[in-house]
């Protein structure tokens, strides 16, 4: 057997190293952009300063803390999942490393599989490094309530005592806050996935921008329209069919909003966190093989 | 020729991803439904996009709220309302509480503020406006306060039925405001029977009963039941309450409670 034999018979279909080595290379890549410290320390100056924002009672200032920083996280998770993704391949063509790539024994799958990953870790890190500031702001707030707390109450039987400390502890920190980090983390996974089948089809990054700003909005109004497209209100067929379009093209972005209601005090059942997160995971993986089959039939 | 087949093939393949974009809608339609009822049946998504909304939060607000972030708008304009009501703009003070509640329904404490701002701020500031001399105009005016601060607080329990917070602040409106303890007692009563209420409503729905006319007998049985059930809930108050029904109903010697000391 010749050489060059053995190599296309060593050459497998899938290898997990030469998409970790994709991947490897597209987080290097994205952590070196200035966009993404930018929208990091912009994510972090606002969940450290919801400190500051509001100092009323313990249970509002607690709520209003959670609210912002959450949706401080929701909200830059989400641009960076686009704006990250958008550049992907535009930059990869402009700079010919596509090119390269493709010109060795790399299946294109492996190409979107590996660029797609790397942007859900560069969006994990993000995710931690808001949670971790998120958590040590709440903790301080919540140990400076306590102490104050602890002071003004003094002089009060120690059942009470108990009792503030009690509500001040269960207005601080729930353990609900945790699935709906996940969800958020979630929620921009799918929408670095639908950037990038996005992407396959553009011919420019900022178009990629502003369509993935269209499908952002619109994805938050998809239920609205599927729920009034299932109802059959008597609407004319042309009102229908634009619904219809509607909610079996974009994703329900609604869904993943839990923190609204996890900020007030609703506890999330597990069978819904699960759920929520299965229905992330499908959009990703739907999304990202779509991606795939466009860049194949890609002229590259 | 050979441009026509290149088109051809790129349309052909752009018909085909549209249809499996189709395909994959048709997929997750009954997945995004059932969460979509489980969201219902727990109480979230209470928030109706409708005209009502847009015209209650202006373009920006509605975009906002559009785009996820209801509760971040919602406490932005929770803290104007407190701004609001540091300057006393009473009217302002409604006004963005309606926002608020509107974007947030499941937050009791939204519910509860603007109850207690209605009803117990604004009521009194109403009563004591220089600016109107009439006293008939100004206690109309706060009724008009008291009923605003009871609507407040019913459209909060529509929407969180399961939490015994407002439910309790409804009691403490009718007991101080509108001097109906058999409405506070009902609502005491409520409350107690949600979990996750304080030990205290149980007594206190028993305490409102003791005051209605007529229903005595009922309210001396609760109060007894709770000085029966142990020391932790012998209070001065309970004390206080079931000694005066017993002598109002005159109860056998051998059946009251003993005077405290003895």
């Amino acid at each position: 057997m010749s050489n060059e034999t053995a190599a296309i018979t060593r050459h497998r279909a899938f290898s997990v190293a030469r998409v970790f080595a994709i991947t490897t290379n597209t987080l290097t890549e994205l952590t070196r952009l200035k966009v993404f410290y930018v929208l990091l320390i912009f994510a972090l100056l606002l969940i450290g300063s919801s400190i500051f924002m509001a100092r009323l009672t313990f249970q509002q200032e607690f709520q209003i803390l959670k609210d912002v920083s959450l949706g401080a996280m929701s909200i830059f998770t989400s641009l960076l999942a686009i704006v990250a993704t958008a550049r992907l391949i535009p930059q990869d063509l402009e700079d010919r490393t596509v090119y390269t790539i493709l010109a060795k024994p790399v299946p294109r799958f492996e190409y979107i599989v590996g660029k797609l990953t790397g942007v859900l870790l560069l969006l994990a890190i993000s995710t931690l490094v808001m949670s971790a500031m998120f958590l040590a702001v709440l903790y301080i707030r919540e140990q400076a309530v306590l102490h104050e707390t602890l002071r003004q109450m003094s002089a009060a039987p120690r059942e009470q005592i108990d009792d503030a400390l009690r509500a001040v502890r269960s207005s601080a920190l729930n353990i609900d806050i945790f699935p709906g980090i996940v969800i958020i983390y979630l929620k921009a996974c799918l929408l670095a996935a639908l950037t990038l089948f996005v992407s396959t089809f553009a011919t420019t990054n900022i178009f990629t921008i502003v369509v993935m700003v269209f499908i952002y909005f619109i994805g938050h109004l998809q239920a609205t329209a599927r729920e009034y497209w299932l109802q059959e209100h008597s609407t004319g067929w042309i009102t229908h069919s634009f619904l219809a379009l509607v909610a079996l093209i974009f994703p329900d972005l609604q869904t993943f909003n839990l923190v609204d209601d996890i900020v007030v005090g609703a506890a999330i059942p597990l069978g819904l966190f699960a759920k929520t997160a299965v229905l992330g995971i499908f959009y990703t993986t739907i999304y990202t093989l779509l991606a795939t089959f466009v860049f194949y039939g890609k002229e590259l | 020729m050979m441009r026509f087949a290149y088109h051809a093939a790129a349309l052909r393949r752009s018909v085909l991803v549209l249809a499996m974009v189709l395909a994959f809608g048709v997929m997750k339609l009954p997945g995004e439904r059932a969460l979509f009822v489980q969201h219902r049946q727990l109480h979230f998504r209470g928030v109706e996009f409708n005209l009502d909304l847009r015209e209650q939060l202006g373009q920006l607000g509605f975009i906002a709220a559009l785009s996820g972030f209801r509760s971040i708008v919602a406490d932005v304009l929770f803290i104007q309302a407190h701004v609001a009501w540091e300057r006393t703009e009473w009217s302002r003070v409604l006004l963005l509480f309606r926002q608020v509640t509107t974007l947030q329904p499941r937050a009791i404490l939204f519910w509860d503020m603007a109850a207690w701002h209605m009803a117990w701020n604004a009521s009194v500031a109403a009563m004591n406006d220089r600016t109107q001399p009439r006293l008939a105009l100004r206690v109309k005016a706060q009724r008009e306060y008291f009923a605003l601060g009871k609507d407040f607080l019913e459209r909060g329990i529509k929407n969180n039925p399961e939490k015994p917070q407002l439910y309790e602040t409804l009691a403490r409106l009718y007991k101080e405001k509108y001097k109906d303890h058999a409405s506070a007692s009902e609502f005491f009563a409520k409350a107690a029977a949600l979990p996750g209420a304080p030990g205290y409503e149980k007594r206190f729905a028993a305490y409102e009963l003791s005051y209605c006319e007529g229903r005595e007998r009922e309210a001396y049985q609760r109060l007894r039941q709770l000085y029966d059930a142990g020391e932790n809930e012998r209070l001065p108050t309970l004390i206080t309450r079931l000694k005066f029904l017993e002598q109002k109903l005159n109860i056998a010697q051998d059946q009251r409670i003993p005077d405290e000391g003895r």
